[in-house]
């Protein structure tokens, strides 16, 4: 097994597409995302893999070439962030249900206006429904590891649909790590070659978007429903091959010091790393504090989140991202949502931390801990509450 | 001279082929001009194809699901963006053939949207994968409005005329801008093949498609496509009326090769465009002066084409 090497996140995630020996990569530029697409345009350029880069004049042409070529039967690969995702929205929406599988990878960043190149997960949120496989990643290594994953589970047959790896922007696709990069052989043994099911071809020739009448848009849209909820078994096998292979291994939903905790802080993505320190603080001083991270949040893991959060009485769920007039957070939503009229569900209180490159500290997660502690006691006015907010 | 013509010897009415990719029996209104000029592109291009088409009439009354009238590969995304969506196709292709996960064998691909799709919604679409250069053909199939949403002006609707959103009124005569002319942006982009075309005409539509086809990177062919339910027009009249668009000059049949304009049909002695104009719904409102101004404008973008294939 190769050995550690501190290299920059979006290098490493370019890397994992260029040993998937992905086909197609339309690209346009976005900060922060750009160093993965430069990246995979270099190693294209000096011949190290024999791909078509397609320098896209938008992120809604870039997702349009995807669905194209994936269609055609090529493994396809695009990266973007906020604004560029948002422009190719209506997109993003096709995929799914035309079972294409092309993997992207999101440097999440915050949403216009004001337009801030930051990092939040107001992007991604905004896209919640796209019915994508979506994971959040922590750190570099799992980056690497979820690209490559990725893959492994969209062209899976029994899945055939597309998938999001999200990496915090800056916060992760800017920072060096030490990262283990598998080696070819590595990757080879892990990821088949893509054979498509159907393809536009003309020895066997099919249409491919057809228009839906009322008689089957409802069949079309539950088949896409079931085929992302079943995708779940193939994720988590996907990631046990991994860890028999390389011994890392990823789950739906992670804890941290959570057995006895009667507290649980709930985040996504690379907050989870602050968090963990703040939790290991906090049990120093006696508290009973633990973490939960949600890694899949398409297909949302509802089993695997209720069975890791046992008999904690209070949940402390922080959200990236701040949707105006809502009742809360996305992540708070989708977990109030889940434990409505559970038998001995825990308390859920919604936060809203870390919007547009804010710093989410470790004193930050005391505070969040020390205010969901107070409102146990004292059921509080509001539904959620934004975390660090100025004054003046 | 495009290299690849040279094998060419055209259609003629003696070798038509037999072969219709896009099969009768689909939704198409009666008299459509639109599905006629698609009919006979399919024709021209054979069975060896990708159909990327955008949204639209072409789209829904060809699809719906469970049927299809496409005997070829075909694929449908959105609206604005099958240009895009055949640049995936080519560059999928082009990668997959160099690994040998394909055959080697050529394949045309052909995106197709109409005047809205082309002109307006999907300009940059057309401008980015013109620009890259990758090998496929345009076709756009102009009935001049978006009919399959009820007939709304397009940068593609001709002057004076009457839309669900070019309405004359007391303040307005209906479109009050003039036709975009979308073949000179085409042209604006060096691409090696761009015409124009009309169903009347289908030896030369037919020819047309097949040399954008056969050219090496980006072709684009613009076809006049009668709509008799947009333009209030006989459905029996649609083939009519395309030979008429042409021989008042409102719509010149002409190809540019190479940047080189070459008049498909000369018209020595034009009809008045009146002639064109009546029979239409759309037009039925116009005045005498409104119609004058129509007959200068038409006769001064005619003698524009005549200009730049004198020049070239």
């Amino acid at each position: 097994m190769a050995k550690r090497a501190g290299i920059e996140v979006s290098i490493a995630v370019a890397e994992a597409a260029r040993a998937a020996n992905v086909d197609v990569v339309p690209a346009y530029p976005i900060t922060p995302q750009t160093h993965i697409v430069e990246h995979l345009s270099e190693v294209v350029a000096n011949g190290e893999l024999d791909a078509e880069f397609i320098p896209v004049e938008s992120e809604h042409a870039a997702m349009s070439c995807c669905c194209g070529a994936a269609a055609a039967g090529a493994r396809t690969f695009t990266a973007t962030s906020s604004q560029g995702l948002s422009l190719m929205s209506e997109i993003l929406f096709i995929p799914g249900p035309m079972r294409l599988p092309i993997v992207m990878v999101v440097a999440n960043r915050a949403l216009s206006a004001p337009i801030s190149i930051w990092n939040d997960h107001q992007d991604i949120m905004a896209q919640r429904d796209i019915g994508w496989i979506q994971t959040f990643a922590e750190n570099g290594q799992e980056a690497f590891d979820l690209v490559l994953h990725a893959y492994r589970v969209s062209e899976d047959r029994r899945v055939s649909l597309p998938a999001i790896v999200n990496i915090d922007g800056f916060t992760l696709s800017h920072v060096i790590e030490p990262i283990e990069l598998l080696s070819q052989e590595e990757v080879t043994n892990y990821l088949p070659p893509f054979r498509p099911r159907y393809r536009l071809d003309p020895r066997k020739p099919i249409s491919m978007g057809p228009v839906g009448m009322p008689e089957v848009y409802t069949e079309a849209k539950v088949a896409h429903d079931e085929a992302l909820k079943a995708s779940k078994k193939v994720i988590v096998q996907g990631w046990k091959e991994f860890a028999d292979l390389f011994g890392r291994q990823y789950n739906p939903v992670e804890t941290y010091r959570a057995e006895d905790a009667e507290l649980l802080l709930v985040t996504m993505g690379s907050i989870s790393e602050t968090a963990m320190t703040a939790v290991d603080g906090m049990r120093e001083k006696g508290g009973r504090v633990g973490l939960v991270r949600i890694r899949l949040w398409r297909p949302f893991p509802g089993p695997e989140f209720r069975k890791a959060v046992g008999k904690a009485q209070v949940l402390a769920v922080i959200d990236r991202c701040l949707p105006p007039g809502a009742v809360c957070g996305p992540v708070g939503e989708e977990l109030r949502s889940l434990f409505y009229k559970v038998p001995g569900a825990p308390k859920i209180f919604s936060f809203v931390a870390g919007l547009g490159g804010r710093d989410v500290t470790v004193e930050r997660f005391g505070e969040i801990v020390e205010k969901a502690g107070a409102y146990a006691k004292k059921r509080p006015k509001e539904l959620y509450e934004v975390i660090g907010v100025r004054e003046k | 001279m495009i290299p690849e013509f040279e094998k060419f010897k055209g259609f003629s009415a003696k070798n038509l082929p037999k072969e219709e990719p896009l099969a009768s029996g689909h939704r198409a209104c009666q008299g459509c001009g639109e599905v006629l000029a698609l009919r006979m592109v399919m024709k021209a291009l054979g069975k060896d194809v990708i159909v990327c088409s955008a949204t639209g009439c072409m789209e829904i009354i060809t699809s719906p699901y469970p049927q299809s009238a496409w005997k070829v590969p075909w694929i449908h995304v959105a609206f604005e963006n099958a240009a895009s969506v055949a640049s995936g196709v080519e560059a999928a292709r082009n990668v997959l053939r160099r690994k040998g996960k394909i055959p080697k064998k050529h394949v045309d691909i052909l995106a197709v949207g109409g005047d809205g799709a082309t002109g307006d919604i999907g300009l940059q679409w057309i401008s980015g994968a013109f620009e890259r250069g990758h090998d496929f053909l345009y076709v756009c199939l102009d009935n001049e409005a978006y009919m399959n949403t009820g007939v709304q002006r397009s940068g593609c609707t001709p002057y004076g005329a009457m839309t669900t959103t070019s309405p004359p009124g007391t303040q307005s005569f209906g479109q009050v801008t003039w036709k975009k002319n979308v073949p000179a942006i085409m042209v604006a982009h060096g691409i090696p093949y761009v015409a124009t075309a009309s169903p009347a005409y289908f030896l030369d539509l037919m020819n047309k498609v097949k040399k954008a086809a056969l050219v090496k990177g980006p072709a684009y062919v613009h076809i006049y496509s009668p709509c008799p339910t947009g333009w209030g027009s006989a459905g029996e009249r649609s083939v009519e009326f395309s030979k008429l668009a042409v021989s008042t000059r409102v719509f010149p049949l002409y190809e540019v090769i190479e940047g080189r304009y070459v008049l498909s049909r000369k018209i020595t002695k034009p009809k008045p465009v009146e002639e064109y104009l009546k029979g239409q719904r759309r037009f039925r409102h116009l005045t005498e002066e409104q119609i004058a101004y129509i007959q200068n404008r038409v006769n001064a973008d005619y003698d524009k084409i005549v200009r730049l294939s004198e020049m070239t």
